[in-house]
């Protein structure tokens, strides 16, 4: 068949199921709204790995298929095409390949769920959200992929509505991307000023000739191509949660797990980083922005890691996680590596979904109970998804021997940070420096917060079977605790949620649909690395994205970063090393002493654990700023000067005058004479006066 | 002493300007201020009798019935309205008469 059909098929199908679920879900009834949804992104997948396998293996070459107009607005023409190049050829694998295991895996996660049809119609939208984002061939079609997802993360996120801090969680994500969306739109309209044209095809070739082009405002010449880049990433930045804008991430783990692995983990959150490199042209000419993106990222790196040690909710580990991630993916493209950038994404991908999924299972096996701190002990009862998980974290962590090899995340995060060192030394990047140590103390804290959720989970005394110890002493506290922990979830229709809360807790592994995911992700976990790095960042480097990613004549990061010294290869894995053994050290061979660490508190743990106090720091800027002003508006601006100038005040006045005058209305016989009496007296004194002159 | 118009005009403007005292300075009784009205209707009068006698013109004194005519007639309806307001109201003080006060 025709490649450019098979594409577009590929790229609807997902649409196709969402629209046919979601609109007749109830008539169709769960397994068959479960099936067209599943097949038909396993359909997507398979186009997208002959994509990917053509691309890579078979000489395809670039091409656009253009569909219809979307839209044309004098010179303003936006078509919704299909484009296939190497950046979009890897994005396809990444989301459909995550997306269809997740519809899979769902099936066991959501077993008892009453709502599936609504919930895989949701999913399907989201994945022909993204396919639409990472196939645009302008800026209105990433914009609107763009929204797409925004849309579908807010409807999954929410998807147990009538938990309250689920909606509460779904706006705030919606509302924070609002801020990074601003700042999207404003560089379309940017771009669209200076070039005339949205078509990136179109784009592209002429951004060299614009590269000193300054525009003057506030009496300050600013870059205009600076200008572009920045407010992109402020888009991108909302999108892929970075400092400042990362809120909504955390908060977005309400939602169901197979949610956040595919949206928050491996696909939507990358977004951010898939539009920096697809607009590499851009930024090779906007050296204020990208250092802009390399300081952000390397801060979102060090940031998160060091909050994410703190955590105690197992999603909000790997939610931290995820977002530090990201952060690497940033200072990646910000020191101009971007093809190490791409390859983190294609790898975190699969260890990120793999720990995503892994931690759904623990999640499903312990009856609906996220608080790491009453696990413990469960690699005898879960074994697969413990094996799963040990891989995703030796993957996550870059353990890997320099020059041997290791699993996924060793040679992407390897590249980025020996990137970040090498475009320091060649002088490419004035961010390199810092990049690069943050990137290394990142690595060891990464490791650390890592081991430290699969040792609490895993490792140790079983804590939940003493909880329920107590439970049988009548223990009033413990009674309590359970109590609101069932309200906490009494939307999540598990059925082994009564058992659970009534009767001794007893983990149990996931069925086999939820494991075949998982088995899956971790193949990707493990070889995702050695097979694709020399196509990504090694010797076919070049062939592999063929122009997709644009680099200047000046930019030798990628190149240099393979000829950094030795400590700098080897840095990154001693401490990698070191925070495992932390790690190890304290919530192994010192059982209980972290636990103890923690309840003492104490400010850098209070610090941590509050998530630098952004939340607080935001609500007091501001929610509580917002209705400062609000309340200055209201009380002030509206009651007091317009209402209290305008209506009010005139009605007082009124009011007043004629109180006043109604005074003269006495209503005495004799008051009334004697008013008559002095007016004729005064008409006398007038006639008189008048005629005697 | 000659009794002259001027003697007559004075008496009339005393009078007159008892009667409009008596109007407003009054605030008690209604029948006063009827009386008062009577007074400067005889005021009134006695200029019109002290200019017909002083003119040789016995309009005046035409005009002085025509007055007292109405003074009468004014006198009958003042006392009957009088009348009717005491059984509605069961007092003709004119400080509780101020119904139209604004």
């Amino acid at each position: 068949m025709d490649l450019a059909l098979l594409v577009t098929l590929g790229v609807f199908a997902p649409l196709l199921g969402a629209v046919i679920v979601g609109l007749n879900g109830r008539r169709l009834g769960d397994l068959v709204s479960k099936s067209i949804t599943t097949g038909l992104l396993f359909f997507s997948c398979a186009v997208a790995w002959i994509v990917f396998s053509q691309w890579t293996w078979g000489g395809l070459e670039a091409f656009t298929v253009e569909l219809f107009p979307f839209i044309n607005v004098g010179d303003f023409q936006s078509v919704w095409s299909i484009r296939i190049d190497a950046l979009s050829a890897v994005m396809l694998v990444v989301v459909t390949s995550v997306s269809s295991l997740v519809h899979l895996y769902s099936w066991g996660y959501m077993a008892e769920d009453p709502d599936k049809p609504r919930f895989f119609a949701y999913l399907s939208l989201f994945t022909f959200a993204m396919l639409a984002l990472v196939t645009a061939a302008d800026f209105m079609q990433l914009f609107f992929g763009w929204e797409g997802v925004g849309l579908a993360s807010y409807l999954l996120i929410g998807f147990w509505y009538k938990k309250s801090t689920a909606s509460a969680a779904a706006i705030k994500a919606f509302v924070v991307n609002r801020v990074g969306d601003f700042g999207f739109a404003l560089s379309i309209l940017t771009v669209f000023w200076m070039f005339g044209t949205i078509q990136f095809a179109e784009l592209f070739p002429m951004i060299a000739a614009k590269a000193g082009t300054g525009w003057v405002f506030l009496g300050h010449t600013w870059s205009a191509l600076d200008l572009a880049g920045a407010l992109l990433f402020v888009g991108a930045m909302g999108k892929s949660a970075q400092f400042f804008l990362h809120t909504w991430l955390p908060d977005a783990m309400e939602g169901p797990t197979p949610v956040s692995a595919l949206i928050h983990a491996a696909t939507m959150v990358t977004a951010g980083v898939y539009m920096v490199c697809l607009l590499s042209p851009i930024y090779e000419y906007a050296p204020v922005a990208s250092a802009i993106i390399a300081l952000t990222g390397a801060v979102t790196a060090l940031f998160a890691a060091t909050v994410g040690l703190a955590q105690n909710d197992i999603k909000r580990v790997i939610a931290y996680s995820t977002c530090s991630q990201l952060g690497y993916m940033f200072f990646a493209a910000g020191v101009g590596a971007y093809q190490a950038a791409m390859f983190h994404l294609f790898t975190h991908a699969f260890f990120k979904a793999l720990l995503f999924l892994g931690a759904g299972s623990v999640i499903h096996g312990m009856h609906h109970e996220q608080d790491m701190r009453k696990m413990g002990g469960l690699w005898k009862l879960l074994p697969v998804t413990y094996a799963v998980m040990t891989i995703g974290t030796i993957a996550i962590t870059g353990l890997g021997i320099p020059g041997v090899g290791g699993l996924a995340g060793f040679y992407s995060k390897d590249s980025i940070i020996e990137s970040a060192f090498a475009s320091f030394t060649n002088g490419h990047s004035a961010m390199g420096l810092f990049a690069f140590f943050v990137g290394i103390l990142a690595a060891g804290l990464t490791a650390y917060y890592s081991w430290r959720l699969v040792f609490m989970t895993f490792h140790n005394k079983p804590v939940w079977k003493d909880a329920h110890h107590d439970d049988h002493a009548h223990d009033a506290a413990v009674h309590a605790d359970h109590a609101t922990h069932a309200d906490d979830h009494a939307h999540d229709d598990h059925a082994h949620d009564d058992h659970a809360h009534h009767g001794p807790l007893k983990p149990h592994e996931s069925p086999l649909v939820m494991l075949v995911p998982l088995l899956l992700l971790a193949v990707g976990a493990i070889a995702a690395g050695f097979v694709f790095a020399p196509w990504f960042i090694g010797d076919y480097e070049h062939d592999f994205w063929r122009g997709a990613i644009f680099v200047s004549e000046a930019n030798h990061v990628l190149h240099d970063s393979h000829y950094v010294p030795l400590w700098v290869k080897w840095s990154p894995l001693i401490l990698t090393l070191i925070g495992s053994f932390a790690a190890f050290w304290l919530y192994v061979t010192k059982e209980g002493m972290a636990r103890r660490m923690a309840d003492r508190g104490g400010i850098v743990h209070g610090f941590l654990y509050n998530k630098w106090y952004f939340d607080e720091l935001y609500d007091v800027v501001f929610v509580k700023g917002a209705r400062a002003v609000g309340d200055l508006f209201w009380k002030v601006g509206d009651v007091k000067i317009i209402d209290g100038g305008g209506p009010n005040g005139m009605a007082w006045l009124s009011r007043k005058l004629a109180g006043g005058l109604s005074r003269f209305q006495s209503g005495y016989v004799y008051f009334y004479a004697f008013v008559m009496l002095l007016g004729l007296a005064g008409f006398l004194a007038f006639a008189i006066y008048t005629w005697g002159a | 002493m000659d009794i002259t118009l001027q003697h007559y005009l004075a008496v009339g403007a005393m009078l007159f300007t008892i009667g409009v005292f008596g109007i407003f300075v009054n605030r008690k009784n209604v029948i006063i201020i009827l009386m008062s009205v009577e007074l400067i209707l005889l005021a009134v009068n006695i200029n019109f009798v002290a200019f017909s006698a002083y003119l040789n013109d016995v309009q005046g004194q035409i005009m002085a019935m025509f007055v007292l005519t109405v003074a009468a007639a004014e006198a009958a309806i003042g006392l009957a309205i009088l009348v009717t307001f005491f059984r509605n109201r069961g007092d003709i003080a004119v400080d509780d008469a101020s119904v139209m006060k604004g």
